[in-house]
């Protein structure tokens, strides 16, 4: 199906299902156990071996000699796989660093090896048992000293200008100038990198956590430098991945190598520390606001500039992106720059680009506000605007940044406010509320489902689409349901296997609008076979409680299912419809904390969060989503930073309990606001991507929090104490 | 993990006896700490002896009318102990700060005096660590050190003792009772049970080979205000940045201990003296030597403030 022209009336309006607060469908599965993540597929048929991997020890250089012999006889050890001993894999197109492969290291923790033995103790064991001689070089491993050489990046679209910023920002009568910094962030999710690889001749089986099998699919063949067809990948549950598992990583193509070397089927589980230091992270950057406006508060001119580091052929931190869209005035420029670091890769974690970006613009935005005296709702609300402002012949489809920013202020309590900081106290603490636009691009992408009627009426959806937390198992079911007319139990979902029609994947908050549409379409192609079937004329037809009907006749459903299942197949594709008018999601986030008076320890005491994020599928998945991404918001404010070491060149505290997420006691209530909206222009679905609008501008508004609660300014994430603790009041 | 044999111990004797017949010998009870040491292999263990047969589970008066608390009382019982709720509120609030409930579970007395510290370099086997590995350097001291150490360190080592339990049983003025090898009882006072790091920072108590602790004893109840001050980045389930353990009298006098500043809680007389005259005083002579790093330098006003925050609680 191709969509080009705004969605008018279709049956997912009806919103009988759709739209309802259905608990997950797969919750059952999951809390019994039942549900089998990467690592945990056992088929009694197969004899799995355990495969445990050795990263390198340096951050750059290469490695002279491995001695594998201590490790060879080590008890259990079947084989081992060397970097050494084979070429430097192919690098697919998605990834930066090498997976595996030659002798050159490039980061730290670079896997060098695959130990593969009977159990995973015996693995680990053995692994400790390889010697590397290495030849250290020297790396960059600093930002800020590797600024000056950053560079414009060739990819994308790293600058854009509109006026003319430089005498606009010169003749402001308010120019407000800050540079703001955020660190290197972990996704650290719960789940850990698996795979599991079996080979069967020259055809492969990989049970994986990957957010998107098709990519997935392609890079592996790529880097194994074989038929895509050839490869089976599985990934029907996944344990978080937070942009973590979008690309291609080492524990498949460990697995696949160590498999083929055994002659057995292998599991690979990436050990912790790897998360840090040999997967992605989302990159630190540094950031460079200006703002100029007049004294009535309306902005004139605005500028964001970033730098980020990366690997050489990496690419930057998008950091600028909400900056050209958020608000309005008549001259503006952004610039990203990028600098080559030692550091393990960077990459997308959830809302790349805006999530750090609105870090720095939405406490200037606060900064700015407070230097003309105005409310710092009010002053975003006066600057709100309707079209690209870089391109104003360029409308939003929808904006309503306005009312998420009305309707919180008068739910959260706003008026309250002291406007003057540090003059709420409550005991010890020092308490403070916050505000921050939330602002991210909505991105829609192809997206294929197949949909199969049995005799019993049970109609099963199966597409390659993932399901990483977020609820993708439920809102399928909702709509095909919703566009059958069945109730929910006589739908069935399949999801991750790549033996179905390629889907959006999950990222970017695309999978909810996009995977769904996909299967709307393959549900509008099932109606008509279904009419075709029983003669009906497909124009007149409704579907509803399970029966077909037109005018006065009546059939169930599964009449139209003769010897042989109906099944049917489409794709979800854009036309220019997408570029017409600029999509974006929008929100409002607002917080009170308290800051202990005493210690600078910055506790959170409530959250609110308005989205206008086009319809909402299931009210119940999305709240999930977005108290999930405030939770993460509050990790990126106050306690969350991958410690670089400068010297060693890598991220010191790999653990999770060296890098600190928020737990339960850090999180207090929590509320969630959608607006009523529909957006024609997003899809069949009308809806847009909200996973990720829930964490941007959540860190931005507890900083200024901080600010209104104590009169520090914190402009170097993360917020913690060390930074307040010489700035707070004496206490008696 | 290497390979290591096993053995349930069946005496106190016995136990220690075993401990001091092999190289490198472990004696492991709720193994919260051991476990993961060794699965990383920062601990290599060839014997282990398990001495969860030993009971030493209880918690018994003293004729002197203190608590002799066994070896083996996990962290959660000792906690809640209704004698050491009403005299000790020090060790309970200490104790109820750390870990997790699922840890305190199986976290014993013992073993949480013995517990390593939690420098992110010693956890990482690539890296030069003098405690780790003797003479191979320390990557801290010139590395990200937000956590470590500030007085009493040295330039071999900048780690701290990561319990919250050991703050309260300094400030408390416990007495560590053990068994050696040779079946010798001692009594060692808490003050002296860790050492500073020095040019050995991979010996971290008095105890010798085969040593094992039976008991902990606290001192008769000496009542005052008992207040234990955690200071972390996240409110709960991180090691401490630091804390401070205090009793104060409603005269003011009293004592106070340190933690997360230290390879070892940190307690100095003259700074128990100088309590009645405030926290700035106190703080400058319990960190008369202190020598922060750039990233850890926050520590020092950090203490003066919480102990003022203490001070003023225990007043109120």
């Amino acid at each position: 199906m191709k969509f080009d022209t705004p969605a008018t009336q279709n049956p997912i309006d009806r919103m009988t299902v759709v739209g309802k607060p259905i608990e997950r469908i797969d919750g059952q599965l999951k809390t019994t156990g039942r549900a089998k993540y990467a690592y945990e597929w056992h088929d009694d048929a197969l004899s799995y071996a355990y495969g445990y991997p050795l990263g390198a020890a340096i951050a750059k250089g290469r490695i002279r000699a491995m001695d594998v012999s201590a490790a060879a006889r080590a008890p259990g050890v079947i084989t081992i796989v060397t970097s050494d001993s084979m070429p430097d894999l192919k690098t697919a197109k998605r990834n930066t660093a090498k997976l595996f492969g030659g002798r050159e290291i490039h980061h730290y923790h670079q896997a060098v090896a695959v130990v593969v033995a009977e159990t995973f103790e015996q693995a680990r064991a053995a692994a400790h048992l390889i010697k590397v001689d290495y030849e250290e070089t020297k790396g960059a491993f600093d930002l800020e000293a590797s600024m000056e050489g950053a560079k414009k990046p060739e990819d994308g679209e790293p600058d854009s200008a509109a006026g003319d910023f430089a005498p606009a920002f010169e003749a402001a009568t308010v120019q407000f100038d800050q540079t703001y910094t955020t660190p290197d962030q972990s996704h650290a999710m719960m789940e850990p990198h698996a795979s599991i690889a079996a080979w069967d001749g020259d055809a492969l089986t990989v049970w994986t956590s990957s957010q998107m099998i098709d990519w997935w699919r392609s890079d592996l063949s790529v880097a194994l430098d074989m038929d895509k067809e050839k490869i089976h990948i599985m990934s029907p549950f996944i344990g978080g991945g937070f942009g973590s598992k979008l690309f291609l990583r080492s524990d498949a193509v460990l697995a696949a190598l160590a498999a083929r070397a055994a002659r057995r089927p292998v599991k690979v589980a990436l050990p912790r520390p790897f998360l840090m230091n040999n997967t992605t992270h989302r990159p630190a950057t540094i950031q460079r606001i200006r703002i100029g406006a007049g004294q009535d508060g309306k902005i004139t001119a605005i500028a964001h500039e970033s730098w980020s580091g990366d690997l050489e052929g990496g690419g930057p931190e998008a950091a600028v992106q909400q900056t050209r869209l958020l608000y309005a005035g008549a001259n503006r420029m952004t610039a990203t720059r990028l600098a080559v670091l030692d550091l393990p890769e960077g990459n997308a974690m959830r809302a790349p680009g805006e999530a750090p970006g609105l870090m720095a613009l939405e406490v200037a935005m606060d900064e700015m506000a407070e230097k003309l005296g105005q409310d710092p709702v009010a002053f975003r609300i006066l600057n709100d605007t309707q079209v690209d402002p870089e391109k104003p012949e360029k409308a939003f489809s929808h904006r309503d940044l306005i009312g998420c920013m009305t309707l919180g202020a008068e739910r959260f309590g706003w008026d309250k406010r002291s406007t003057r900081p540090g003059t709420v106290r409550d005991g010890d603490w020092l308490v403070g509320m916050g505000v921050a636009a939330a602002f991210r691009n909505n991105m829609v992408m192809p997206s294929g489902a197949r949909v199969k009627l049995d005799r019993e009426g049970i109609l099963t959806v199966e597409t390659d689409m993932t399901d990483i937390g977020t609820g993708s198992y439920t809102i399928i079911a909702q709509t095909a349901a919703e566009m059958l007319g069945l109730p929910l139990d006589r739908v069935a979902v399949n999801l991750g296997d790549s033996r179905f029609p390629v889907s959006s994947g999950s990222g970017g908050q695309w999978g909810g609008n996009s995977a769904t549409a996909g299967v709307y379409a393959a549900c509008v192609k099932m109606r008509e076979a279904i009419a075709q079937s029983l003669g009906f004329n497909a124009e007149s037809i409704d579907f509803a409680d399970g029966m077909v009907i037109s005018g006065d006749r009546r059939v169930p459903m599964a009449d139209a299912v003769r010897e042989v299942p109906l099944v049917v197949e489409d794709t979800i594709e854009y036309g220019d419809i997408s570029e017409e008018k600029q999509q974006s999601t929008f929100g409002a986030h607002f917080v009170e904390v308290g800051v202990d008076i005493a210690t600078g320890e910055v506790r959170i005491r409530r959250m609110l969060a308005v989205c206008a994020a086009g319809r909402i599928l299931n009210p119940m998945t999305a709240r999930s989503q977005v108290i999930g991404a405030m939770t993460m918001g509050v990790g990126g404010a106050l306690s969350e930073e991958l410690a670089v070491d400068k010297k060693r060149g890598f991220f010191v505290n790999h653990d999770l309990a060296g890098y600190e997420v928020p737990v339960h006691a850090d999180i207090p209530h929590q509320e969630v606001i959608f607006m009523d909206e529909t957006d024609p222009m997003s899809s069949p679905m009308k809806a847009k991507g909200v996973g990720e609008l829930g964490l941007c501008g959540v860190a931005a508004a507890i900083n200024n929090a901080v600010y209104n609660a104590t009169g520090i300014r914190v402009r170097n994430y993360p917020v913690t104490l060390d930074k307040l603790i010489g700035a707070l009041p004496q206490i008696s | 993990m290497k390979s290591f044999t096993y053995e349930r111990a069946t005496s106190v004797e016995a136990a220690a006896k075993a401990a001091a017949s092999h190289d490198a010998a472990r004696f492991i009870a709720g193994g919260t700490n051991l476990l993961d040491l060794m699965k990383l292999e920062i601990e290599t263990p060839t014997h282990l002896i398990d001495v969860n047969t030993l009971g030493l589970d209880t918690i018994e008066a003293t004729s002197e009318g203190g608590l002799r608390i066994g070896a083996l009382v996990r962290n959660t019982d000792l906690a809640a102990d209704e004698r050491v709720r009403r005299d000790y509120g020090l060790l309970s609030r200490a104790l109820l700060a750390g870990a997790s409930g699922q840890l305190r579970n199986k976290a014993t007395t013992a073993g949480n005096l013995l517990q390593r510290t939690r420098c992110p370099y010693f956890y990482d086997t690539n890296q030069p660590c003098n405690k780790r590995q003797p003479g191979s350097g320390c990557s801290a001291i010139d590395g990200f050190s937000r956590q470590l150490g500030i007085v009493g360190i040295s330039s071999s080592c900048i780690a701290t003792h990561p319990s919250d339990m050991a703050i309260a049983m300094r400030a408390l003025d416990a007495v560590v009772e053990t068994v050696g090898a040779d079946g010798a009882k001692r009594s060692i006072p808490i003050a002296d049970f860790h050492r500073l790091p020095g040019d050995t920072p991979h010996i971290e108590t008095e105890l010798k080979k085969g040593e094992i602790i039976t008991a902990v004893v606290l001192p008769k109840p000496i009542g005052g205000k008992q207040i234990y001050r955690k200071v972390r980045d996240r409110a709960s389930y991180a090691f401490a940045l630091i804390s401070v353990g205090a009793v104060i009298q409603p005269d003011g006098t009293g004592r106070v201990a340190v933690g997360g500043v230290a390879h070892k809680p940190w307690r100095l007389d003259a700074a128990d003296e100088d309590l009645p005259s405030g926290p700035g005083r106190v703080t400058r002579r319990l960190l008369l030597d202190a020598e922060p790093t750039e990233h850890n330098a926050y520590k020092v006003k950090l203490v003066e403030r919480t102990l003022g925050a203490v001070l003023a609680e225990a007043k109120g």
